[in-house]
This record gives structure tokens, sequence and C-alpha cells, in this order.
């Protein structure tokens, strides 16, 4: 009886078929697989084209920018107001993190400085807006490996987040919340009492899915082991965020660069050891706790005062002003007609996103629009590892590892 | 703690002539290197001992069509996590000579990065695994981020450019 040898290592040689020996033929080639680009379980629309040796992964390629709108190009066209509703497209799992992320930006090239009100307001959409990402990704990790109940039950705080983002913008997914400048509302008590009733209502459901699936046999059977990834070629690979935390380094933007008062605050970065599917779960599901954390200190310690800042040509005036002041309907028109040169600089800024370090590099000559706006998007980076993780695995673990990613089309084609 | 000051001095010394146009816009410290000292520079900072500047944080392509001889600037964000210090780095390039060398030699990121680099502006990187088209699709036979391409129709005129700023 001829064994054969069904390493990886020699799927190569068994490409070219060999001289058949005995009466058994065995079809010695790979089958192509197209994994997307509409596919239930790449939840989004890009394409890997994978080349399988049975159930084996032998090599992978992706083929993304199915949904490619062109934002770096339309921006160069805009004024900087009108740019924040390209950033809420991005990565629309938590959209709030992109807003913020672009104003905070506009606002280091004009020298605004945001009133802590403001500040501690963002922290809270932040956090709020990295736990409604999180629910997703873990939520559809458990979908992906057979397991619905969790993200029933995950979706329904999902919508509490969502009612929130309701109640400070009137958006619910494309959020465009806030200004250049601070927030364009102050928290109504409508909104404080529903984040106090989520700090309430959450931890338990929380604490339900932890139990239903942090140390669940069939669970981790599934997981455990599967897509790892060293710290050292995490980072040689861009990574950023969960993933690269999961893989055992410490980076967090909010600690290393605090923005928006984040040194306020008291918080852990949890931090995986293996980069495996596993650890990157568990990462998610305690960073979860942590934001909850942070929004919890925010919302007792929420400073009275201004929600915006003093920065007239890019804050719209309230609406009672224009009415009856001179100088106020001149800067309304001024900023809705988009008439307001910007000062010349260039300026990189960057925020943790949801799925890690989204930045923002701007070049302004002075005119209306930015002259060169570029994102760095988390997912595109740290997606081209994914044929190297999923190398060697079955088909059913290359969904893991790529739900696990948590890829998001809208941030990786832009 | 790494000082802008410090950083600079020592490629200065390093690098000599290749390195220029100094700056530090939002204390992030910003120079420009010639395209073939640009290998060498990242390798030197990503194994210097105490500046250990080994994270490619972004890179991406800039058109100045004004600028003859200077048409194409590639710029690199690098970042050192353990000194938790930024740095910037450019590359310009001539439009009718549009080549750098690849960057994917040291990082692996820098493969898409790239990609998309060329996909919009059509820079060149010299030596990379695959270079193609990455977001647009490939019949594409020009290359979108260049300033020539405007956004809107050219002919509206109730959308011109003085209205915009542009």
């Amino acid at each position: 009886m001829v064994t054969e040898d069904l390493s990886i290592d020699a799927v190569g040689a068994r490409n070219t078929p060999a001289t058949p020996e005995g009466p058994i033929q065995y079809v010695n080639e790979l089958t192509t697989l197209n994994l997307g680009p509409t596919h239930p379980a790449t939840h989004g629309i890009f394409q890997n084209i994978l080349q399988m040796d049975g159930e084996k992964i032998v090599s992978g390629e992706q083929t993304i920018g199915y949904i490619h709108r062109a934002f770096e190009k339309i921006s160069e066209r805009r004024p900087f107001y009108q740019i924040k509703t390209l950033t809420d497209r991005m990565n629309y799992c938590s959209s709030p993190i992109n807003n913020f992320g672009w104003d905070m930006t506009v606002e280091k090239l004009l020298g605004v400085e945001v009133p802590k009100r403001a500040q501690y307001i963002r922290v809270i959409m932040m956090e709020l807006a990295r736990i409604s990402d999180h629910l997703i990704c873990n939520g559809i990790l458990g979908v992906d490996t057979g397991a619905f109940t969790g993200f029933l039950y995950l979706f329904e705080q999902r919508e509490e987040i969502y009612e929130i983002y309701e109640e400070v913008c009137g958006a619910r997914l494309t959020t465009n919340m806030g200004r250049i400048g601070g927030m364009e509302r102050d928290l109504s008590p409508e909104a404080i009492r529903k984040i106090r009733k989520f700090i309430k209502d959450f931890p338990p459901v929380m604490r339900e899915f932890e139990s239903l699936f942090n140390r669940n046999r069939i669970f981790m059977d599934r997981i455990v082991d599967v897509g790892g990834i060293s710290a050292e070629r995490a980072l040689n690979y861009g990574f950023t965020g969960p993933n690269l935390r999961a893989a055992g380094v410490d980076y967090d933007v909010r600690v290393m660069n605090p923005y928006s008062s984040y040194e306020d605050f008291e918080f852990d970065i949890p931090v995986g050891k293996s980069g495996d599917t596993y650890d990157r779960f568990m990462v998610r599901n305690e960073e979860i706790w942590q934001s909850l954390r942070i929004v919890e200190q925010a919302i007792e310690n929420l400073p009275e005062g201004p929600y915006f800042a003093d920065a007239p040509e890019y804050y719209l005036p309230p609406k009672q002003e224009v009415y009856k002041n001179m100088e106020a309907l001149i800067y309304h028109f001024k900023i809705v007609m988009g008439e307001i040169d910007a000062p010349v600089g260039e300026v990189y800024h960057a925020v943790e996103g949801g799925n890690g370090e989204l930045g923002f590099y701007l070049i302004s000559d002075g005119g209306r629009a930015p002259y060169r706006l570029h994102f760095r998007r988390p997912c595109f980076i740290y997606y081209q590892a994914f044929p190297e993780m999923c190398k060697g695995t079955t088909l059913s673990d290359a969904i893991v590892i790529m739900s696990s990613l948590n890829v998001i089309a809208g941030e990786l084609d832009a | 703690m790494l000082t802008n000051e410090a950083v600079a001095q020592d490629i200065i010394g390093r690098f000599g002539e290749s390195v220029s146009d100094f700056d530090d816009p939002f204390d992030l410290l910003t120079l420009t290197v010639s395209r073939e000292q640009l290998i060498p520079l990242l390798q030197y900072l990503r194994d210097h001992k105490t500046f250990q500047i080994g994270f490619l944080t972004d890179l991406t392509g800039v058109h100045y069509p004004d600028s003859p001889g200077r048409e194409f600037c590639v710029v690199y964000h690098l970042h050192s996590l353990i000194n938790n210090y930024r740095i910037r780095l450019k590359v310009f390039v001539a439009e009718d000579d549009i080549h750098i060398p690849t960057a994917t030699v040291i990082y692996e990121s820098a493969n898409w990065m790239e990609r998309e680099t060329f996909d919009f502006f059509g820079i060149i990187f010299d030596g990379h695994p695959k270079l193609e088209r990455i977001l647009n699709m490939d019949e594409m036979d020009y290359f979108p981020m260049r300033k020539q391409y405007p956004l809107e129709d050219g002919t509206r005129e109730d959308k011109i450019d003085a209205l915009f700023g542009r």
C-alpha cells in the first residue's frame, strides 16, 4: 500500500502528477475555492481565492476593492465638515470613533482646544462605539462556530447603544456625531439616563455571554490554537488594536498618545499570549469591560461647562443667534457654503479605532478642502496577513480566523 | 525619551547629504531622504540600538504637479513602539522617472500600502512582489489620485473651482 505524504510541504511536489502505481489513481491536484465576494461568512464584500488540498488550505489570495468609494479623492473637493460624513462609512460598526478622529485631526491643525465636557462626552461615545464594535465581532464569531445564542443576546444590548447614539445625534449607524470644535449639542438628561441604564443592564448580559462561551468545550476546540501569529510577525504585518494585543504587544493609542482626556481615566490594556483566535476573542471581551469602566468614570465625573470650543469659523453658531446676530449669520453662511480657508499645515493624528490605530494624514495647502487626505485604515493593513495565518489550516478554521480578525469591508476599501 | 533634535543629528551624522528638509510640524520630525538611501535609512532606524523605530504605521503618496522634478512624494510614517516616538520620511521622485525601491524587504505591511500607492498614483515600487492594482479595477488605464483628474465634471459651470476653493 502506498501511503501518501499529506503534509503541506509535500504539496508543492504533489502538484505535478506522479506516475500512477497500482490500480488506484489519486487525483493529485489542488482545488480552487472562491470564498466570497458574497459569502455569509465574510461579513462584507471581499474575495479570498483559496487553493485547497482536500480540506487543507495550501495558499490564499485576497481580492479587495468591491466597495471602494474613493473617499480620499472626494475629500479633496469637500470642506472639512463635509468629510466627516465620509468617515462614518469606513468602520460602520463604530462610526463615532471615526467621526471624532477626524474632528480631532482638524482641531489639531487649527490649534483648537476643546473644553473638558466635550472631551468627556466624546470619550463616552467612543467607548460605547468600541463596545458595540467588539460585540459584533465576538457575537458573530459565535455564529460562525454555530452558536447563535450569544449573538442574539448581545445584539439586544447593541441596540441599546444605538438608542443612545440616536438620543445624542439623531442617527444610528452613520452617526456623523459631533462637530469640529466640540459636540453639536449637550448630552440631554434622557441620554444620560440611557447611558446609566446601559451601564446597569449590560454587565449581566455580558457575564451570561462569557459564561456561555469563554470555557465552552466545543467553542474552545474550534478556536484555541487556530490562526496564531507571533508578536514579531504581527508587528511586521502592521497589526494594531486588539489583534496585536492578542499577540502580546501592549500597544494602545489611548495610552501611548492620549487624546481627548484619556489620561484622566483608569483602565487596563488586556494582552494575549499566542495571538490565536481564542486570545483575540478574550482580548475583545476584556476590552468591553474596560470600555465600560471608562464610560462609568466619564459619566460620573462629567465636568460642567461649555460643550464646544470657541472656534467661530468652524463651529456653527446656535440657530437663535443666526436670526438676530450679524456675525453669527456671516459665520453660519461661510461655514455652510464651505468658504473657510484652513491654515497651511501637515498633520497626522491617530485614534484607537475598533480595530486598531485609525490614522488621518492631512495636508492642507491653505485651501478650503484638504490638499491630500489619507486614512490609515487598520483593517486594510492587517488583512494582508490572512493567507499566512490560514495556511495549513482547514476551511472552517479560515472562516473563524477571518471572523476574529474583524475585517470590516468599509474600512478595508475606503 | 527621544528628542527630535537628537534623532535629526544622528541621522545627519550617518546619512549626511542624502537627508534634507528637516522640519517638525506638530512635533513630528519630518525629513526628506534621497531615493537611493531610503532602504538603508529604514534599516538603520529599525536596527538602531536606542531608536528602534521598527513599525511602519503608514505609507502613502502625494502628487505635486507644480514642482518640476519633484512631482510625486511617497510619505512613510514610522513609529518606535518602545520609545513611543514617531517620524515621517518623504521621498520625492520625478514624473519621468517614477521609480522607488520597495519597503517590503523590511516591512511586510508595506505590500498592500505600496500597491495602493501604485494604484492611485502610478508610483512604481521596484522589487515589489506583486505590483498590481488593489482597490480599482484592473482595466483602469489612469491613476485617479493624480491632480489632473478633477472629481467633478469639468464642463459644469455651477460648480466652478473658485466656488469650492480650488
